[in-house]
Order: structure tokens, then sequence, then C-alpha cells
């Protein structure tokens, strides 16, 4: 038998039948798509799986989208629901817009891992457990009274009952100076080669991580490697999986693609901003879930220039942020929900100054501590609202985690272009999901060059010349960006209010509503220069426009693809800006008969639509930690249809 | 395009590394000079054209007029001067200031500061803070600034008072004060910022007093020069809600017999001829000011060592004074030299960007997007 990567590179898929000794194989069955649940105890790996398989799904040029799901805690009791950590991942030969509703395979390394999975598992999918760990304590442990191995409770699934952690501890057997603990955590990569043969993924990027990743423990590298191609072998001779299975690549746009979660992109974006801002890039973070990937990618980028400061707390974090700014600088902080709370004085000083400065919310299910790993939108209005006094802030949200690469990049527009605090919403699905990205062109993206103040520009009471620092740019309404080091602009700003233009302490009453208008006339503005609302209505004559933002992007599209293909008409629109919303928002949304905003909150964008276009949005909020699946937004939309 | 490792606007000029004729490395080793053989600035070239609107009377005035006078010692350009402050009475300083300033917002004055220093070794960063400001709502970020030991100057005007919400205890008002939010009496026991400073790994610790302005002076110039974050306590009369508090200190009659003034190397005394005292180490470890000439036989004559590493007599030092303020240590507590946090950030980016062969371009860029595992579409 040839080793899977040292074949041609990409296991025969065509109408060839492989051969070996034992079996006669048909050729693989070709689906259009899979949607694959690896799930197990938090330490068994199986964010590494999902990562690894995702990885040679990317190489085969399949769409994909990805959903990891794991416990806050680093290591709950073993074998026990709470531990229970998964990866699904929905790769096809067509564009994916989801980590799918249900899989199709069920991968359980223990009977926590079944019972926490198995409810999301369609009947008749397919369904591979570890018996090994089927034990009387391990049943015990989750309340199982006797094994659904062998109680009949799994006959509508079809089951493949592998001894998943002997057969690997087998397989391992010539390796002396391994204790069995050592064999047995090589079971994921047993699993991810079986999985690997069972869908015709090759295994070279997984064989060259292994090498990155154990190279200096050469009898673990080999035994992950042997593990693998064990998986590998057993599933092409053992009678019970008689099929392999092959999804062709998806027709996508040309380019070099690589595989991106949202935490990465958003990081990336950052730095790109940077680059084509001229500036150089420094954040201050505290660490936070699911936020604190945006600061280990960063913290790793010092050949960029990048200055990462781990702060004593949000509070700093952001002040250092500010203080860079201040600096000439691109000051940056990343946080979620409960550090956007604490950083939101520092917002309100920033507004004040009207310095740039990106802030990044990965959010996260709250009030409170609430759900640190798991995905909500409810951040929204503290985004918007959460400050003293009026304190206008522009918010940019990205839809898909590679998409978080171009918010980011937006993000540093405004906030360098209009001297303002941005705030980027993302969470922690897009933080953590993953698709393919099509890398852009670097010289391509904008540019966002900065140019500091130089000059006076103005004269005093006396006539000689004058430095203002709130003196505006009659287009953005920016004011100057006078960093300390330019001779002749020696200025003090601060939170006290300022006199317009003098940027002088003032505490008199129109002079307050004079600056209070123009920072919101200059966020405002903003509106000016991003694209209108687009509306996607292949019909032409929608009664229901579904409106939505951030992540669920993917799930309304879907929802929308289906409930089309069913014959229904729907129009969908999605706001990469909340504030400023785009210019035509108001005439778009009046335009339909009903409106329908699905959100991950408790109906933040159905408010502020409500309150500032006066139409009876209708909201479809669920806050489960978990992004919507195609079905329940299936369902809302054809609700509303019915009742429009 | 490259990415720029400094602002543009940042004037690369030759640097004099020892301006004020200290050793190296100094406080202000990375900051463009004034030209020696230009026009020298005097106080009034930093004095800003606001009018300053602190209560009559208050200390804060004094501290200003001596800041405005010493800055000028320093040669640097002005416009490489950056003051950031909180909020209280003290705060407002900056703007009375002709430098770069920022009046940020409660507490948070060293964490802004440290973002501002560490991205531009090129300026003179200096906090102004006060009681409140910096041991109470900001306590977190004074105490790591001094632990990372950040290059920058914090002068905490410490008045025991909150003056500008109008007169409660604050977290250095004695126990038992009688203010508007204790009118039995705080039961509170106050910080000493000394000694949470040398807890807090500082490196530089002084102590000076608001109407003194050649000691004061003498204080902000070595505080300017150490490289690392430099803790100057002031003590600064409230004469609307604390008035007096110092006075014990201030009186001319009292004030040799309470001041102890620390010099390094030298014996630690209280008190004139012929009363003088010196401070002895007693049998039990303590520490007991004895007349002099009783001294040989008390116990170990203390000589003050601020450049000690080990922070344990200095920190005894800081503890002499009591409730009474009978016998009050002013001056330079501790000035030892280590790597500060700002130059180490710095470093680490300068040596991967040298060891990568020079600032990134749009290729370096493009090879960190693509990362390690691609594939093409066609
Ligand atoms: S309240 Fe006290 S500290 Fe504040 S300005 Fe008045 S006198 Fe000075």
């Amino acid at each position: 038998m040839a080793l899977p990567w040292s074949a041609a590179g990409y296991p025969a898929t065509s109408e060839v039948t492989m051969t070996n000794d034992t079996v006669t194989r048909p050729a693989p069955t070709r689906l259009r798509r899979v949607v694959i649940r690896f799930a197990g105890d938090s330490g068994d790996g199986m964010q590494l799986t999902g990562d690894r398989f995702t990885a040679e799904t990317a190489g085969v040029g399949n769409d994909l989208s990805t959903l990891p799901n794991f416990p806050a805690e680093i290591r709950a009791p073993q074998g026990t629901l709470p531990g229970v950590s998964s990866f699904q991942l929905h790769f096809a030969d067509h564009d994916v817009l989801t980590p799918g509703d249900a899989p199709d395979v069920l991968v359980a390394m223990n009977p926590a891992a079944l019972k926490a999975n198995l409810a999301d598992l369609p009947r008749g999918a397919t369904l591979i457990v570890d018996t090994d760990e089927f034990s009387a304590r391990n049943l015990a442990k989750v309340g199982y009274a006797a094994s659904p191995l062998t109680d009949g409770s799994l006959d509508s699934w079809h089951l493949h009952p592998v001894p998943l952690t002997s057969i690997t501890v087998e397989a391992l057997a010539g390796f002396e100076t391994l204790s069995r603990k050592d064999k047995e955590r090589a079971k994921n990569m047993f699993a991810f080669g079986l999985l690997s043969w069972m869908y015709s993924r090759p295994m070279e990027t997984t064989k060259a991580f292994l090498q990155s990743k154990f190279g200096a423990k050469p009898d673990i590298l080999a035994a992950n490697i042997a593990a693998m191609e064990a998986g590998w072998s057993y599933g092409e001779t053992t009678e019970s999986f008689a099929t392999a299975y092959e999804v062709a690549p998806a027709p996508m746009p040309s380019g070099t693609y690589r595989n991106i979660t949202g935490n990465t992109a958003l990081a990336y974006g950052l730095v790109a901003g940077a680059h084509r801002a001229g500036l150089r890039l420094v954040l201050g973070s505290y660490p936070i879930t699911p936020a604190s990937d945006i600061l280990h990618t960063l913290s790793g980028l010092k050949r960029f220039g990048v200055m990462t400061l781990q702060a004593e707390d949000e509070i700093a974090g952001i002040g250092i942020a500010l203080g860079a700014s201040f600096g000439g600088a691109l000051g940056v902080t990343s946080t979620s929900g409960p550090g956007l709370a604490l950083k939101a004085e520092t917002i309100g000083l920033a507004v004040s100054l009207e310095l740039p400065l990106v802030i990044i919310d990965v959010q996260r299910g709250g009030p409170s501590t609430g759900l640190p790993t798991k995905t909500e939108q409810a951040d929204l209005l503290q985004a918007m609202f959460g400050r003293n006094g009026e304190a206008p802030v522009p918010i940019v949200a990205p839809r898909s985690p590679a998409d978080c690469f171009d918010a980011a990049i937006e993000a540093v527009r405004i906030a360098t272009a209009y001297r303002t605090p941005v705030v980027v919403l993302s969470d922690g699905y897009l933080a953590n999901g993953s698709e393919p990205w099509n890398l852009p062109d670097i010289a391509a993206l904008p540019d966002l060059t900065v140019e500091f103040a130089t000059e006076r520009n103005g004269v005093d009471e006396s006539g000689r010349p004058a430095f203002h620092p709130y003196a505006r740019d009659p287009k953005t309404l920016a004011r100057p960006w006078a960093v300390p080091g330019t001779a002749g602009l020696e200025h003090r700003i601060g939170g006290i209010e300022k006199a317009d233009i003098t940027g002088n302490i003032s505490y008199d009453p129109d002079n307050h509503q004079r600056m209070t208008d123009l920072r919101q006339a200059k966020v405002d503005g903003i509106a000016s220069t991003i694209a209108p609302l687009a509306v996607d209505d292949p019909s032409g004559d929608a009664d229901v426009l579904v409106i939505g933002w951030g992540s669920t992007y993917g799930p309304i599209a879907a929802a929308a693809r289906e409930v089309r293909a069913g014959g229904g008409r729907v129009a969908t629109a999605h706001l990469r800006h909340l504030a400023p919303f785009p210019a035509n928002t108001g005439d778009i949304v009046r335009g339909y008969r009903r409106v329908l905003v699905p959100e991950m909150n408790g109906g933040h964008l159905a408010l502020l639509l409500r309150a500032r276009f006066l139409i009876d949005a209708q909201s479809y909020a669920r806050v489960r930690g978990l992004p919507f699946t195609t079905g329940e937004l299936v369902d809302a939309i054809l609700a509303t249809t019915e009742s429009a | 395009m490259s990415l720029t490792t400094q602002p543009r606007s940042r004037r690369e000029t030759g640097v004099d590394p020892s301006p004020l004729g200290m050793p190296l490395p100094h406080g202000l080793a990375s900051v463009p000079r004034l030209d020696p053989d230009g026009p020298a600035p005097t106080r009034k070239d930093y004095a800003s054209d606001q009018e300053v609107r602190w209560c009559p009377g208050c200390g804060d005035y004094i501290i200003l007029n001596t800041v405005q006078a010493f800055l000028p010692a320093l040669g640097l350009r002005k416009e490489n001067i950056v003051f950031v402050s909180g909020i209280g009475c003290s705060s407002r300083f900056p703007y009375y200031l002709d430098t770069f300033g920022m009046h940020s917002i409660h507490g948070r004055a060293p964490a802004i500061a440290t973002g501002l220093a560490t991205a531009r070794p090129d300026l003179s960063v200096w906090v102004v803070t006060g009681d409140g400001d910096a041991l109470s709502i900001g306590g977190n970020h004074l105490i790591h600034a001094l632990r990372r030991n950040v290059n920058l100057t914090i002068l905490l005007f410490n008045n025991r008072i909150y003056g500008l919400t109008k007169g409660q205890y604050s977290p250095t008002s004695e126990q038992g004060k009688i203010t508007k939010s204790s009118p039995v009496g705080s039961v509170d026991t106050p910080f000493n910022p000394v000694s949470l400073a040398l807890g807090a790994e500082a490196t530089f610790v002084a102590r000076s007093l608001d109407n003194d302005r050649a000691h004061l002076g003498e204080i902000l110039k070595a505080a300017a020069a150490h490289r690392g974050t430099a803790l100057v306590e002031i003590y600064q009369n409230c004469p609307i809600f604390n008035d007096g508090a110092f006075d014990a200190i201030k009186d001319r009659d009292q004030q040799a017999a309470r001041l102890v003034h620390l010099v390094h190397g030298e014996p630690v005394r209280i008190g004139a001829e012929p009363s003088r005292q010196v401070l002895v180490r007693v049998a039990d470890g303590a520490l007991r000011f004895v007349a002099e000439a009783e001294a040989a036989g008390a116990g170990e004559v203390v000589v003050h060592d601020a450049h000690a590493d080990d922070p344990s007599q200095q920190f005894a030092l800081s503890r002499l004074d009591g409730a009474g303020m009978t016998q009050v240590p002013m001056g330079i507590f501790r000035q030892v030299e280590r790597p500060t946090y700002d130059d180490g950030v710095r470093a680490q980016i300068d040596a991967a960007v040298t060891t990568a062969g020079g600032p990134a371009d749009d290729a370096d860029l493009h090879a960190l997007l693509a990362g390690k595992d691609t594939w093409t579409v066609e």
C-alpha cells in the first residue's frame, strides 16, 4: 500500500478502483457537501485534529467554514460533559456560508462527547466512537445506565464502533521508548487518518506540520505519523468502512488562498492597515477570552515593528494605546465585552482628544463573565452608547473570519482619517472560526497615508502665528494630528471641554453645544465615504428584507438561498458599518413590507432601526452562545413571509 | 513603501549623551538637545498663555514656578517635553506649561505615559499626579509603572486631601481626620507613598517639599537624569481644605529638629548643632536617633546608601516618620540602575528588524499573510 503522502500527492479518486491485497474498493463516491464534527475530551486534541483536517480540506480546494466549540475551563474533569470540546467543519464543492447546521459525521472520542453531541446528529448520520472509552466508569460519569453502543439506542444512526485507543496503542507497539499514555495520546491522529481516508484528503501538510511541531522529539513525531497511517489503513482495509467519499473542489475566484481564523485575520489587518498608513502599530492589551489570540499574534510580529504592551489591566491597555496615538503611532487595544466596559471612560477621553484609536471587541456571551468561550453580539449598544456624555464612536463589524482583515483596515482608515476612536465588533464565532481567504495584493490595499501637522495653522489674539489644535479639516472635520517633537506646535489637550479652534478649556454653554454637534457631525460624515448598503433581492419583488450585521452574514445568506431554492422571495442586506449607517439605510429598510432582523442578542439592531427610521422591524433574537443555524433562520424567514 | 519604525515627524538629531553632566545611562539620553550655541531658553519660554487657576496660596503655584524655572536647565527642545496628568487640582499642571501636554482621566496618567514613552524614546515624559489620583483610583497603574521601570518622571503632589472634589479624606490622610466624608474621623490607614514605591520595585524614589525650591530643583534634576521611572513625592499645602498639613516641617524654628536630609554616603542625621543626632542601628536591629557624641556606644551608625540594590534600609528610612511628623526624611531614598521597560520593548523590535535585514516591505507583509499553507485557484 502506498502511503498517502508518498503517493502522487493525492489519493486516487477517479474512476480507477483502488486495490490492495485483501479488499477491492469501489471508487470514492462523490458528495457535494459534508459536515464533520470531532468531539472529545478537552485533552483529546480535538481542536488540533479539526485544524489539521481543515488545512487538508482547504488544500483540496473545497470551500469551507469551521466552528470550534470548547469549554471555558482549560481542563474540566476528564470524561465529564463540561469537559467536552468539539470542532465542526463544513466543506463543499460550492461556496460555503456556515459551519453547517448538523453534522453528517460525528466522531465521539468518549461517552461524554457522544452524549453532548448526539442531539445535533440527524438520524441516519454516521457515528464513529472510540469503544475503548465506553467503560462502566466513563458511562457512569455522564449518567448512562447501560452502554448506548449495545442497548440499541443508537440503532437509528450508522454506527462505527472502533476501538480507537487500543488499535493506536497496538499500531505503536514498536515504539518501546514511549509509555502507554504517550501512545494513547496519538489516538486523535489515528482518527484523523481514518477520516482522511474516508473523505479522500491527502495528509502531506499534516506530516509537515507534525515535523515542525515534534521535530525535537523524533519518537513522538514518528508515533504520530504511524498512528495517522494506521488510521488511513484501517479505513482502507476494514469491511465496515466500505466506501470512501470525495468532494470536488469548489469554483472559487482565481488567486492564492490560505485558511484563516478571524482573530488572525484581524491581527493581520491591523498590521496591513498600519503599514499602509506608514504608522507604527502599538497594541495595549490585557489577556481576555476570546480576544487573546490577537495579542499573541501581534506579539510575534516585532519584525514588522509592532509593539505589544501587555498591560496591568484593561484600562491601562487602552491608556497605553491612547498614549501611543498621542505620540503619532496607531494605538490599538483588543478585548472582549467585560473589557470594553472597563475601557469606556478612556474611549470617551479619546472622543474628546480626537485622536486615532482602534478598539477591538471580540464579543462573547454576557452579562458579566457570561460565556467566555461562546459567541454573542450583545455589545452593540454598549459600543454605541456605553459612555458618559454624548460620545459618538464609529463602529465596524466583520461578517466572516476572512472579512476580519478588511474590517480591521477599514477601522484603521476611519480612525486615522477622522482622528477618532473606532470600535470593531467581532465575536467568538468569527474569532475562532475559519474559512479560505483569497490573499490580497498589498499594493492594492487602500492608501492610508497620514499627514501629521507640521506648521502653525492660525494666529493668536495679537496676530502672531499660533497652533490651533481644534481647527478642523473642512471636509472630514478632523483636527490636526500634531505629535510631540514638532517645534512650534506645543499644545495641551484633555478631557475637559475644549474651545472650538483653540482647544483651550472652555465652560461656555454655546461652545459646548457647538463642540458636541461637531463631534457628532464628524462621525456622521463618515457615511459619505462608505459604500451604500447593498441589497440582494434576485426576484426583485420580495416583501421581506432580512437585515443583519456581523457574523450572522453566513447563516442569513444560507437561509435566504434555501428559501429562494424553495420558490420563496426574500431580500437580504448586511451592515458592515453600524455607526454611522450607510446613507441609504433608511430608504432601503422603508422599502419593504416586513423587515426581519436576526441577531445573537436581545434585539439591538432592531431597536436602532426602529428608533432611527420609524419602521416596524421584527427581531429574531437568540443568545445560545452558538451561531444561528440555517434551518432556524429559514423558519423565521418563512414565518415572516407568510405574515407579510 | 516600508513600515516606518518611527513616526515621520521624529527628527534624528545629535544627542549629547550626558546632559546635566550625569553618568550614563541617562534619562534624557535619547531626547534631542538644544543647540548649545543657540539662544538659551528662559523660564518664560515654558509658561503657557493660560491663566493659572489654583486657589490663592496653593502650594501648586510654587511647584509650578520651580518647574518652569528648572525646565530650561534640561537643555532640551521644549517640543520634546510632554507632561501627562490625571484628574485633581495638581493635574491642571500641563495647561500652564508651554510644552506638549495631556490632561487625561482620573488615575490613568501613568498608563498613558507608558504608551507614549515606549513609542517615543525621543521624548522627556513627565507625569503630574496627586495623592488621590496616583494612590487611590490610579494605584494599580502607579505600581506597575514603577515595577516596569518605564523612562518617565512622576511628580506626586501629596496634600493629603481631595481638593478638587472639595475636601474628602484621601489615601494619605491621617487616621481620625475629620473631613466632609469622615465627620467623626477617617478610619482608613494611610499609605506612605515612599514605602509603597519602594515595595513596588521602584528604582528612583525621592521626597521634597513645595516651598523648598532649591531642594525641589535638585531633586527634579536627579529625577530627570534617572533612566527609568522616577517617583518624586512633593508635600504640598492645600490652604483651602487641609491648611497647615506640613506646617510642622515648614516652620523655620521646628524644621531643623524634624527634617532628616538624606545624603547618599553620609550618616543619617537630624537636628542642628549643638543638639544634632545621628541614626544608629541598636542591638535589636531597630533604628534610633542618638546624640552624635553617644553614637559610638549606642550601635552601628546608619550611612544612607541610595544606590544599594537591596531596598531594606531605604525602606526602614521611609518608616522613620510616624503620624506626628517628628522625623521626616527628605531627599533621595533610592537611586539604582535597572534596565528600563521601554528600552527593552524597543530593543526586541530593533533586534527582530535587524535580523530580518531591515524594515518590512510589501513582500514581507505578503509572506506574513500567506503563511505556510497556501493553494492556488486558477
Ligand atoms: S483646593 Fe487646595 S489643592 Fe486644590 S487648588 Fe485649592 S488650594 Fe490648591
